[in-house]
């Protein structure tokens, strides 16, 4: 059985209108299905607009979707009320992208890892005390800087003090946010090592929202390609690089930039019109889905 | 040479003292060929950049060096001539494509405005520029586009707009600041084809600003490796990818993620602040390879093979290429 299985989700949005004028409809996830194994790392990809956040947060409900299920552990999140809710969190948690902006200012670095501890009444001043440390020295910070603010780490510390939150009340299930794309290019390896050494040594699973295909084909066991709200091509990642069906994702992964000057370049122009709108996912080969 | 600068230094003057942001940079810009300026955040390639065209704000100030574009010294220059130069003969693209554009006026009026202030054309004619411009970076519909505002446009179509901008007065050097950061990868391609395009059809230099070695791979024809306020490695394309000499431009090439699900090879530490840079060579405390003269002073620039400066060739300034102090 799946650790998580996503179904039919959907989630619309109005944008504009007001008093007296109707707004538009956007369909940011529409009937989105995949499940995640076990220990698994299973990447969203797409452009910005096609709905890969949105399902992230969907999932945990830090946006309430419109309809679908979302069952993690067999039973269905979206059915739960206010404090069953809070319960499940414990076990999914989320990093964000940016983190500039995801940690309070205000905190010290020790109050932001102990705070859902505080909010989950777990342990009493002690134990709380020696769990941020050990979460400090998890994530590679130095147990020294505790009482630090977060301006005063530089941006993979404050994504460590990020991921050291999330990892506090000992989840199975992260979702990533595009987690390293607003580090320097020579921090965002140490990151990536972490999280994958995390995964091991914690047995995570992880939902690992990303733009870059080349951290995502390093870092995935199967990644599902969402354009305009829908997933037009899930597969496992050696599948998925190697012999691309749709279209869109033909485009995508001929745009990648190849750190080789010597490359051919095959660039593939997306031709909106060679998308058949209306397919439904259908197994290519073994495990490899396009909606061709 | 198009564009030689030379120990070009812009400090900022904060309170616990003046800041080198650019440290004695030198680099040169040929005719027709792509100069590529690696760097993460805060090694200084923007301010560069910026120094260039005089455009740093106080409390930033270019603290000298030389910066010489078809013959004429651009530091030295009056400012209505440095204006007049701007824009015109170097133009200048930015990161944001959301922000770089006035949002009060329309697209037509912006490109339009940029042949007007140079006198390149009349109002009359600015409109019809602006739409044959619009039609050359490949914007659909550009007679009805010409009349939109920068919000009706998508994050592609604006820098397109602003490449249109950059290129209307036909310049010979565009700069080029982080231009593709912002977009998606697909639209990123297709920006950098246009700007590739436009750069052999125009026949001018680009100085492409980028942290992202695959654009570098793509796009440049030399090198420049900023760390810290200051040139590391500087050399043709290939030779970088091929021969990488600075510890620093190894360790960015192998933390690249590749095929492979193996741990990735991080660079150690983190990018120091500029106003409390290590004594010697700005990367030695991150250095796998350092050895005693890395803390004395900051490395000269050595030859790939080890000789003292050659003018166009692979240089690295990294103690390891100075074979009497190995």
């Amino acid at each position: 059985m799946p650790l998580v299985e996503v179904s039919h989700l959907v989630k619309h949005f109005v944008r504009g209108g007001g008093f007296l004028r109707k707004g538009t409809l956007v369909r940011a996830v529409d009937d989105v299905s995949f499940a995640i194994d076990e220990g698994e790392t299973f990447g969203l990809v797409g452009e910005s607009g096609s709905g890969k956040t949105t399902t992230g947060r969907c999932m945990l409900r830090l946006i309430e979707p419109t309809s679908g299920s979302v069952r993690f552990k067999g039973e269905d999140v979206l059915t739960f009320p206010r404090q069953r809710l809070r319960q499940a969190r414990r076990d999914m948690q989320i990093v964000f992208q940016d983190p500039y902006s995801s940690l309070n200012p205000r905190m010290r670095a020790r109050t932001i890892v102990e705070e859902p501890l505080v909010i989950h009444k777990l342990g009493d001043a002690r134990a709380r005390r020696d769990r941020v440390a050990e979460l400090f020295g998890l994530v590679g910070l130095d147990p020294a800087h505790l009482e630090r603010y977060p301006h005063q780490f530089s941006g993979g510390q404050r994504q460590r003090i990020g991921l050291a939150r999330a990892l506090a009340l000992n989840p199975s299930f992260l979702v990533l946010d595009e987690p390293v794309s607003a580090l320097d290019v020579s921090v965002q390896a140490q990151v990536v090592n972490l999280l994958m050494d995390l995964q091991q040594q914690l047995k995570l699973t992880y939902l690992f929202v990303a733009h870059d295909l080349r951290l995502v084909e390093h870092i995935c066991n199967r990644v599902a390609v969402m354009y305009l709200g829908k997933i037009v091509e899930m597969a496992p990642v050696g599948s998925l690089f190697a012999s691309p069906q749709h279209p869109y994702t033909r485009a995508l992964l001929s745009a990648i930039p190849v750190p080789d000057p010597d490359a051919p370049r095959n660039r593939i122009v997306l031709d909106p019109a060679s998308i058949n709108r209306e397919a439904n996912l259908r197994e290519i080969s073994s495990g490899h889905f396009a909606a061709v | 040479m198009l564009l030689e600068v030379s120990h070009l230094t812009t400090v900022f003057d904060l309170p616990g003292g003046p800041v080198p942001a650019v440290d004695e940079v030198s680099f040169v810009v040929e005719p027709g060929e792509t100069l590529c300026l690696v760097g993460e955040s805060g090694s200084g390639k923007s301010v560069t950049a910026l120094s260039i065209l005089r455009l740093v704000q106080p409390p930033g100030r270019i603290a000298g060096g030389r910066v010489r574009f078809k013959g004429r010294d651009l530091l030295t220059l009056a400012e209505p001539d440095m204006r007049a130069l701007r824009g015109a003969e170097i133009s200048l693209i930015f990161q944001e494509p959301m922000t770089a554009l006035n949002p009060v006026f329309t697209v037509g009026d912006q490109i339009g405005e940029a042949l007007l202030v140079h006198g390149r054309a009349t109002r009359h004619e600015a409109r019809a520029r602006a739409i044959e411009l619009l039609t050359a970076v490949r914007i659909p519909d550009p007679a009805a586009r010409v009349d939109d505002y920068p919000h009706q446009l998508s994050g592609g179509q604006r820098q397109r707009v602003l490449i249109a901008i950059a290129l209307a007065c036909k310049p010979s050097l565009v700069i080029a600041d982080e231009p593709t950061t912002a977009l998606d990868v697909t639209i990123q391609a297709e920006i950098l084809d246009l700007l590739r395009e436009m750069k052999n059809a125009l026949g001018l230099s680009l100085l492409l600003i980028t942290h992202d070695f695959g654009v570098v791979a793509e796009t440049a024809d030399r090198v420049a490796v900023m760390y810290a306020g200051r040139i590391v490695e500087t050399g043709p394309v290939r030779a970088i990818f091929a021969s990488p000499q600075h510890p620093y431009t190894r360790g960015l090439l192998a933390s690249m993620p590749g095929l492979s699900r193996t741990r990735l090879k991080a660079i150690e530490g983190t990018v120091p602040m500029l106003g409390s840079l290590p004594p010697g060579c700005a990367f030695n405390p991150r250095c796998p390879d350092r050895f005693a003269p890395c803390t004395t002073a900051p490395p000269p620039e050595y030859t790939a093979s080890g000789a003292t400066t050659a003018p166009s060739g692979h240089t690295a300034r990294c103690y390891l290429l100075d074979h009497a102090a190995r």
